[in-house]
């Protein structure tokens, strides 16, 4: 499967060049960048790994564009996002965000079901590589 | 009798107050009433006046209390009708209540005899009354942090058809669009709990097909369960039974009353759930360009009275809506701080002191192949529903979401590459497509399909309607 979280999931693979002009969209607008990488891609999985601070002074795409790939190089199997953040006024959240780099097999979630009373199910979904410890996941 | 006008309602010198609420009505009066006593007469039945003089008005300090109307305005190319500029003191209304806020305003008057129409156009609401509101119960910025969806608009579906399904056939319509692509699907406004599917059933369903997408996309989905009901108490049954299955969010109909909606956004707020308000009915007050209240005036109020998605226009669809009023209803509906400007029919200046915005919702006969015109049109912030548009797709539902996730994701990638992308949709479009087949497949079927009606509601400064 492919998880589907992100700005860009239904688009095929940003390349570099592609990455770059979504780069310098955020710098053009006063938007800091930023690189998170996981292992655990549960939807309600919020805080994923920082690769450093949010890159505050950095403006030069390039100079992002490299951040991004060093934390590729080094985490060469984990998800691995882009995010651009808006702290004006009445936003300060997220601007966009999305993924730059996957593991070479997604194998997904399970849905696993309690049935209770009254034909009601309560649901929980469960990624099956965080059956693996921390570090033993998507070898 | 003493004309309205003589007794305090016409005063042309009074400079309004920063804490006073403003209204801008368009007056049509009577043959024969001049144009200030028909707008002294609307201040007056709005606010303290009956048809004759009563002493114990002289046991208040009515004068404080009287509505004041401070200017009249000829409409532009509209022989016979005013723009009438009224103001009312703050100490007129109970905090936090849009019951008591309307039942003043549009309570009576509108059926006023010294005027052959009427129609509320704007409000100014200040900040020492938008603070007595508690506002959207999350509002566009954590609902997004909520579902952690950033930087594209988020896509929706009504299920089709709107009657007849069971709860079982239902929720397939649900876990196809939502496993395509979609981040939502809806229930429609009559969908609540009928004899062909009532909505514990529907609910039940419905929660399966939302986890089951959830697990296969990895993403977090959501249905709004309409939770409209002939009472509060059930309306608070069916609330608390969606939060029980988990579900992200709730929906209710414009019809249920503003109280009921103020008591549901007080509720969602408290239990954490999204709250989607659909403006079942609007119509019959909004359209009329002479008669009623214009829809900037209702998306205030319900952004007052806490929603958190509203029905607002897509421009483009198959529904009412001139280009420059919907982009005032959607600047009333988002913004923090809100300029008058007459192209867009906004009358006043409005700052919301922080109150938190509405996502607007665009639904009604809109496409794939218009992906270009609505991100022009309405932008980022907005939910954009294609019923027909997801489900009529020749390859199945999940194609058809799936052609509109990329029709979108396409459009905001060029957006954001610096390119005309509202010149060039129709080949940034078409390129996609070739590497997609479900979107190719939806514009060939819908490609060309377009609503070119002129709107009855225009702002009075465009002579005609804009073109789209």
């Amino acid at each position: 499967m492919r998880i589907t979280q992100g700005t860009f999931s239904y688009l095929p693979d940003f390349t570099d060049e592609e990455i770059t002009a979504q780069i310098q969209y955020a710098l053009d607008n006063g938007w800091p960048l930023a690189v998170e990488f996981t292992d655990d891609p549960h939807p309600r999985n919020t805080y994923w790994e920082m690769w450093g601070l949010p890159m505050f002074e950095l403006k030069d795409a390039a100079g992002v564009l490299m951040e991004v790939n060093e934390c590729r190089a080094a985490k060469p199997n984990m998800y691995v996002r882009l995010n651009a953040y808006d702290a004006s006024l009445g936003r300060m959240t997220v601007a966009f965000s999305f993924i730059v780099q996957r593991p070479a097999e997604e194998p997904g979630f399970r849905l696993d079901r309690a049935e209770a009373n009254d034909r009601h199910i309560n649901y929980t979904t469960f990624a099956y590589v965080t059956g693996q410890p921390v570090g033993d996941r998507y070898r | 009798m003493i004309p309205y006008k003589e007794m305090g309602y016409w005063k042309p010198d009074y400079v309004p107050k920063d804490s006073d609420i403003l209204c801008a009505f368009r007056v049509t009066p009577q043959p024969g009433v001049e144009p200030e006593e028909a707008a002294a007469a609307v201040a007056g039945e709005s606010s303290t006046a009956t048809w004759t003089v009563v002493w114990t008005d002289r046991l208040t300090a009515y004068d404080h209390y009287q509505a004041k109307c401070y200017r009249v305005d000829p409409v532009p190319n509209a022989e016979g009708q005013f723009i009438a500029w009224i103001a009312y003191d703050l100490d007129l209304f109970e905090e936090g209540s849009i019951a008591n806020l309307t039942s003043s305003i549009i309570g009576n008057v509108f059926g006023f005899k010294a005027v052959t129409a009427l129609r509320l156009e704007d409000m100014r609401i200040p900040a020492h009354y938008v603070k007595t509101f508690q506002g959207p119960a999350h509002g566009i910025v954590i609902e997004r942090e909520y579902l952690d969806k950033f930087g594209r608009p988020l896509l929706g579906a009504t299920t089709k058809p709107k009657l007849g399904l069971s709860a079982r056939n239902y929720g397939r319509v649900v876990y196809e669009a939502l496993r395509g692509g979609l981040d939502f699907t809806k229930d429609d406004e009559n969908i609540n709990s009928q004899p062909f599917m009532r909505w514990r059933d529907r609910y039940l369903f419905t929660m399966e097909a939302v986890n089951r997408a959830q697990a296969a996309t990895g993403e977090i989905k959501g249905h709004y369960l309409n939770v409209t009901a002939g009472t509060m108490e059930d309306m608070y049954e069916r609330a608390a039974f969606a939060k029980e299955l988990g579900s992200v969010i709730i929906m209710i109909d414009l019809t249920i009353g503003y109280t009921a909606i103020q008591s549901m956004a007080k509720w969602a707020r408290a239990n954490g759930l999204i709250l989607h308000l659909h403006r079942a009915g609007h119509g019959t007050y909004t359209r009329q360009k002479n008669h009623g209240v214009n829809f900037r005036v209702i998306g205030k109020w319900m952004r007052m009275a806490g929603v958190d998605h509203l029905h607002a226009g897509t421009v483009v669809g198959k529904l009412e809506g001139d280009p420059n009023a919907v982009a005032g209803y959607y600047d009333t509906l988002r913004l923090g701080s809100v300029k008058a400007d007459p192209r867009k029919g906004l009358y006043f200046d409005q700052e919301w002191a922080s109150m938190p915005g509405v996502m607007p919702v665009a639904s009604g006969g809109i496409h794939a192949g218009q992906a270009h015109q609505l991100l022009h049109y309405l932008g980022e912030d907005v939910v954009l529903q294609f019923g027909g548009g997801t489900i009529g797709h020749p390859m199945g539902i999940a194609a058809g979401a799936e052609a509109n996730r990329v029709a979108v994701e396409t459009m905001i990638k060029a957006r954001n590459e610096g390119r005309d992308y509202f010149k060039e949709g129709p080949d940034i479009l078409k390129k996609a497509a070739s590497r997609n087949r479900a979107l190719d497949v939806a514009l060939a079927t819908w490609g060309d399909i377009t609503f070119n009606y002129a709107s009855t509601d225009t702002p009075d400064v465009v002579a005609t309607p804009t073109r789209v």
